[in-house]
């Protein structure tokens, strides 16, 4: 009972250590955004992995999002009210909830593995070490592009998401269902807000801060060879993906008293 | 020993006291003591696993030691705030012992990595500073050929001449070589060995070497110490390592199982 119970204690300290020192490592990577001298070959190539090659999973994720939420309306209204509340509900999830969170949990498996991944081999084979005496600052060099590019790409991949999710819910809607295009149409835009855009790319952006800041602080931090680099791979996807569900939880709850 | 009477006069570029570094309950270094003339081109011997690569990694402030100062120009390194050790770091070129080339770049682009990136040098057009890399390529025994590849495409021996190019094309004050000639060949060990000994003579760099490769060390050392079990236990010219009369170094250096080192091995 008392082996149980320090077990516990101890996990728990453990746990407190890890947010102590993330905490710290996000305070550090942040400061560090906005003091000179960036690095803009290594910030346009992050948007370029981060952003662009994203754009398939992204929007594979969004047309079967739209697709199947199209689908799953039309046995739950009759004839009558379909045609308003499929698009409807289509939409309002899409662009509040659906779109941001399956969008960033999608990108955490793929970038914030990758990340993790990169920045572990990197620590463990001394590159960063070679970083430091080559008087770089690993944190810029490094981990500034990919934070920049999470936090500004994030939302930019979720608003494609957006167009993309509505797009699959018009295609069951209109050639699977056969209910009039038009008024699909006519009914997103009547129920599309801005506030609802806004707070997904809010959210967004959080979430694209979350993804790349855990991919690096994992890797940064990573210790002994090919285990621990895929302990690290493995330990960001999983914390990012509690952490985007925790905070998506909280946004929405300040989202929706405001 | 004559040499660091000589030098007494002057201030040391590297001075080194008290160094003690652990890892959990492993005694790394011990009460490390060194002083470092200019100029001068120390090699450092020791047993695998002895404490030399913490030692190297520690005057470059990569880790921070339990207790000790390390004085480069009479600024501290290992106790100093993060600005000074970044201003120390810039007189410092390093060869690490795994090379620690960044895969992401080409060869080329490893080499040129301190005048394209680093912060405080003059900055220089791409062009030119690959010119000047291809330069310090040639000079490791390397053809242009490589410069555009990456480094994952080289083989073992020439990822370490690529590093030694990188470490070497800023022209540091202080050089840090962590085995530059393990993986060579003979001949091409003994062109790097000349290419250690003309950047200390001709550019009157300060080396630190390590290496367990005697002939490498009599070559290019000015200067031999021997660390064990956390300390410099002796300390000579290269001509004196011969006949030392310390019976750990004549062990050492003439690679003999028996005598006062014992190492934890079972015979099978
Ligand atoms: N980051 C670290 N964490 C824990 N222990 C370490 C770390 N770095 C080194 N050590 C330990 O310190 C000791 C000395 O390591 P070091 O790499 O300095 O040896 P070395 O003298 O360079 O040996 P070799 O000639 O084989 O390269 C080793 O026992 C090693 O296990
Ligand atoms: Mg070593």
């Amino acid at each position: 009972m008392i082996d149980f119970l320090s077990t516990i204690g101890r996990r728990v300290l453990g746990l407190f250590a890890i947010a102590g020192r993330l905490a710290l490592f996000v305070a550090r990577a942040l400061s560090h955004c906005f003091r000179p001298p960036f690095y803009f070959r290594n910030i346009v190539q992050q948007f370029w992995t981060i952003g662009y090659n994203s754009l398939p999973v992204v929007g594979l994720t969004a047309v079967f999002t739209g697709a199947v939420l199209a689908l799953q309306a039309s046995v739950g209204f009759s004839k009558l009210t379909a045609p308003s509340a499929i698009p409807m509900l289509v939409v309002v999830s899409v662009t509040r909830e659906l779109g941001p969170v399956l969008a960033s949990l999608m990108v955490a498996g793929r970038v914030g593995a990758a990340i993790a991944a990169e920045l572990g081999t990197m620590r463990v084979t001394e590159q960063i070490d070679a970083l430091e005496t080559l008087a770089t600052n690993p944190m810029k060099y490094l981990v500034v592009p990919r934070v920049l590019a999470g936090l500004l790409m994030m939302p930019l991949l979720v608003l494609i998401a957006d167009v993309i999710g509505v797009m699959g819910g018009f295609v069951v809607s209109s050639f699977i269902l056969n209910l009039n295009e038009s008024a699909y149409l006519i009914n997103t835009i009547n129920y599309l807000h801005t506030r609802d855009v806004v707070s997904g790319l809010v959210k967004a952006a959080v979430f694209g801060l979350i993804i790349t800041l855990l991919g690096c602080f994992n890797g940064y931090n990573s210790r002994g060879g090919a285990q621990g680099v895929g302990a690290a791979t493995t330990n960001a996807v999983v914390y990012a993906s509690v952490l985007i569900l925790f905070f998506d939880y909280f946004l929405t709850e300040l989202f929706l008293t405001q | 020993m004559t040499n660091s009477m000589t030098q007494a006069a002057t201030a040391p570029k590297i001075s080194v006291k008290g160094l003690k570094k652990s890892f959990g309950r492993k005694i790394v270094l011990d009460g490390f003591d060194i002083e470092i003339a200019k100029g001068e081109s120390l090699v450092i011997i020791g047993g695998s696993g002895s404490g030399k690569s913490v030692f190297l990694k520690c005057l470059l402030g990569l880790i921070h030691p339990d207790a000790g100062s390390i004085l480069v120009d009479g600024a501290e390194m290992a106790n100093g705030n993060k600005g000074a050790r970044e201003r120390l770091r810039r007189k410092m070129g390093m060869l690490f012992q795994g090379g620690a080339l960044f895969d992401s770049l080409t060869v080329w682009e490893n080499v040129a990595f301190a005048l394209n990136e680093g912060v405080g040098r003059r900055r220089i057009a791409r062009a030119h500073s690959r010119e000047i890399a291809v330069e310090k390529l040639n000079s490791v025994g390397l053809p242009e050929d490589v410069a555009d590849l990456s480094p994952a495409e080289l083989s073992g021996g020439m990822q370490k001449r690529v590093a030694l190019a990188r470490a070497i094309a800023p022209t540091p004050e202080i050089l840090l070589f962590d085995e530059p000639t393990t993986g060579l060949d003979p001949i091409m060990a003994d062109t790097i060995n000349n290419l250690i000994v003309s950047s200390v003579q001709t550019l009157g760099a300060t080396a630190i070497s390590i290496t367990h490769d005697m002939a490498s060390a009599r070559k290019i050392a000015t200067r031999i110490a021997m660390l064990y079990q956390g300390k410099i236990i002796w300390e000579g010219s290269a001509s004196e390592v011969e006949n030392s009369g310390n019976p750990y170094v004549d062990q050492f250096v003439h690679g003999r199982s028996e005598g006062p080192i014992q190492l934890q091995v079972r015979a099978l």
